[in-house]
């Protein structure tokens, strides 16, 4: 019997004088908390899984907590973190990944979490895609993978076929005959909604191009520099503006939901977004619509590349009791488990995270009724490459701003496409100096 | 006037106390704290600090994204405080003049008092939506295609209509008083010696309001300054891009959302330092020249 435990019996063997009181004591379950980003329709599932996992046992009980978008969450877990009442779990996007994995000792390594409590766990139980992103350079995974999701195209079936027209499968494709003709029926022919996600960070994995040193930034904090200033990226941005010049491609501003938007009132034929948005497409549009893979320049690689994952993963925060770690590490098996992953699949669009789960929906006939479903997953496991496993950069946040912002200018004609470049490069680098001066890499 | 005394001299000092206390808690020390981190870079997670000296400031004010944002913030405190006064003032000698329904109209203009920033943020993304905005569309009958959050002028005129939308009523209010505060028998000797009510205002009311007017306008500068955050955050959509932003909005930018400390800390000390000096300077020029009595 540990101190600990002693102390707790022998405190509720003392309280047992006092009815009531002594018996919710020592039969009180292990409380941790989630904090989370998951609005609307995904926080409803969010909180189905976390009754579900209390519903299964009754020694554990995790409270999941709404914490505004992916970068409040952070902020809120940091603000936490330093007045010692951080929650057991908090979800961090793949741009805060670098923040939270370089801040040493904040966070117990998902794998050491699961190994410590005793779960069993095998890195290959994963789909590949999602194993490294949130893993350190060793591959030791750091981050547990939630919502997954990788950018893929989207398209209106009605309008594709007014337009005589297939869903493009290179960019080349794109500009010669499926824009102009998606144009002439009157449609914008395609919209994106994350141009440092879609048109940058998998723009580089689409076409196996290296990111950044230091092995994409995986390697270590300190010198890593950024490689967007690149002839391929450069080439790709003076085409996309060409683009919104000759009315191929529609450009409603930084907001994710305007250009969205865009597609669902059936103004643009396409749209570059999240594999995720697939259930959300679903309730918004009323007409058939599809997805496929993202496009690729033929001229820059023969043939394509998998993409990174999107999203964002769950971080065990350290500085709490091990019951409570022991609590997490089996809310990480539960979350995990085929059923769950096949039920937040199947809600959200997300994609499954464990091969197990994805055989689960494949046998189940998901893909069969919904075949844009799959398009997610097997992107994700198409041929790997050097550079393919994604990123890890540190005020990431703030190099995301940007590239936004001098993209926005690119498209406005207040800068050109090799000065916008030169001056991500220069801001984005002195950003990642900061940030290795900053953690003491 | 009799003056009064306490009968101990630690008295006064006892009862400003509270006062006091609360300045310190949360004034004097944030801003001390302000001022410390702004010579610092510090990691978020454990609050492990290397001293940098002055380099978040040089870095503040070398960067082109700075100046830009300080460039949008003088234009926009400039138009949404004037702005807001004169359409005030406008609307309340107006209300002022009617005869009859006045407290309707009364009530009517300072509705729009009582919706908090983020829901007037709310309504303006509404109203200027790309796809759906009544104010797109109108705009769109004089033939410009208005692109909040992709043209740069676009979205800036739309933030400052909102954030001048806003602060009219409180303007409203303010001045209504201050109308009425002026006497009758000065207004009724005014309009016998002339009969243009434009002029009669210019001459007789204007300066007669010109305390309250002071008032509005340093108010009007600190609401455009840091007031207006909840409806930029709105309009921007938390995802800043290449739209104008205001200083404060970059402070939370950087600070909040890329959890650069040191950096946002040394610009909220610039803009302590903005604020010091453009009150200083109001309460010197123009101060002198308004006579309360």
């Amino acid at each position: 019997m540990d101190r600990r435990t002693f102390l707790a019996v022998s405190a509720a063997t003392a309280a047992g004088t006092l009815p009531g009181i002594s018996m919710v004591k020592a039969a009180s379950p292990v409380d941790i908390q989630w904090w989370h980003a998951m609005g609307g329709k995904l926080g409803e599932v969010v909180n189905e899984i976390s009754t579900r996992f209390n519903a299964s046992q009754d020694a554990e009980r995790i409270t999941p907590v709404y914490k505004g978008g992916y970068e409040d969450t952070l902020t809120a877990t940091i603000a936490a973190f330093r007045a010692g009442e951080h929650p057991n779990i908090s979800q961090v996007f793949d741009a805060g990944a670098a923040t939270i994995i370089a801040a040493r000792g904040a966070v117990v390594a998902a794998e050491d979490l699961l190994a410590d409590a005793g779960v069993a766990f095998d890195p290959n139980d994963y789909i590949e895609g999602v194993r490294y992103f949130y893993a350190d350079s060793n591959g030791k995974m750091i981050g547990m993978p939630f919502n997954s999701s990788t950018p893929i195209m989207y398209y209106n079936e009605e309008a594709l076929k007014k337009a005589g027209v297939t869903p493009p499968k290179t960019w080349e494709e794109f500009e010669e005959v499926t824009a102009p003709a998606l144009k002439k029926a009157g449609y914008v022919p395609m919209c994106q909604s994350h141009l440092p996600w879609i048109f940058t960070e998998n723009f580089h994995s689409r076409h196996n191009l290296q990111f950044a040193t230091n092995n994409n930034g995986f390697d270590g904090v300190k010198g890593t520099k950024i490689l967007v200033n690149n002839p391929h990226m450069r080439m790709h941005f003076s085409r996309f503006k060409n683009w919104i010049n000759n009315g191929l491609f529609g450009y409603y501003g930084t907001g994710w939901g305007d250009n969205q938007s865009a597609f669902e009132k059936g103004e643009a034929a396409m749209w570059l977004g999240s594999s995720g948005s697939f259930g959300g497409l679903l309730k918004s549009t009323n007409f058939p619509f599809s997805a496929t893979f993202l496009p690729y320049w033929k001229k820059v690689t023969e043939k394509p590349y998998r993409t990174f994952i999107g999203g964002a993963a769950l971080f065990a925060l350290s500085r709490k009791p091990a019951e409570e770690n022991k609590a997490t590490a089996d809310f990480f098996k539960f979350l995990s488990s085929p059923e769950i992953q096949y039920y937040w699949h199947k809600e959200t669009g997300y994609v499954p995270i464990t091969n197990a789960a994805y055989e689960l929906a494949k046998k189940d006939g998901h893909y069969e009724r919904f075949p844009a479903a799959e398009i997610g997953i097997k992107q994700l496991n198409d041929r790997p490459g050097k550079w393919t496993r994604g990123y890890r950069l540190g005020y990431y946040v703030q190099i995301r701003d940007v590239m936004n912002r001098e993209y926005g200018r690119i498209i406005s004609g207040e800068t050109d496409v090799d000065t916008a470049f030169a001056t991500i490069e220069k801001e984005a680098n002195a950003l990642l100096d900061k940030f290795a001066r900053t953690v003491g890499g | 006037m009799q003056s009064s005394r306490f009968d101990s001299p630690l008295t006064p000092y006892f009862l400003l106390l509270p006062q006091m206390a609360i300045i310190a808690v949360f004034f004097l020390w944030p801003a001390a704290e302000a001022i410390w981190s702004s010579f610092f870079l510090e990691d978020p997670f454990f609050g492990t600090r290397t001293f940098v000296g002055f380099e978040n400031y040089v870095e503040a004010l070398s960067s082109a994204d700075y100046r830009r944002a300080a460039w949008f913030t003088a234009i926009f405190t400039l138009i949404v405080a004037l702005g807001s006064l004169a359409l005030g003032m406008w609307l309340a000698v107006a209300a002022d003049n009617v005869l009859r329904g006045r407290s309707a109209y009364k009530t009517i203009l300072m509705w729009v008092y009582a919706i908090a920033p983020p829901v007037a943020g709310l309504i303006g993304v509404m109203l200027f939506d790309q796809h759906i905005g009544p104010l797109v569309d109108f705009v769109g009958l004089f033939g410009h295609e208005m692109k909040v959050g992709v043209n740069w002028w676009d979205t800036a005129i739309a933030m400052m209509i909102v954030a001048t939308w806003k602060q009219i009523p409180y303007n409203f209010i303010f001045v209504l008083s201050g109308l009425q505060s002026i006497p009758n028998s000065v207004r009724e000797a005014a309009a016998i010696d002339c009969r243009s009510s434009v002029r009669r205002f210019w001459t007789v009311i204007f300066p007669l309001l010109a305390p309250t007017t002071f008032f509005l306008l340093v108010i009007n500068i600190t609401y455009a300054l840091f007031e207006t955050f909840g409806i930029i955050d709105l309009m921007v959509k938390g995802e800043p891009g290449n739209n104008p932003k205001t200083l404060v909005y970059k402070v939370f930018l950087d600070g909040f959302r890329g959890n650069d400390l040191g950096g946002s800390s040394a610009q909220s000390v610039i803009l302590m330092i903005l604020v010091l000096v453009l009150t200083i300077a109001q309460f010197r020029l123009l101060e002198r020249r308004i006579h309360y009595k």
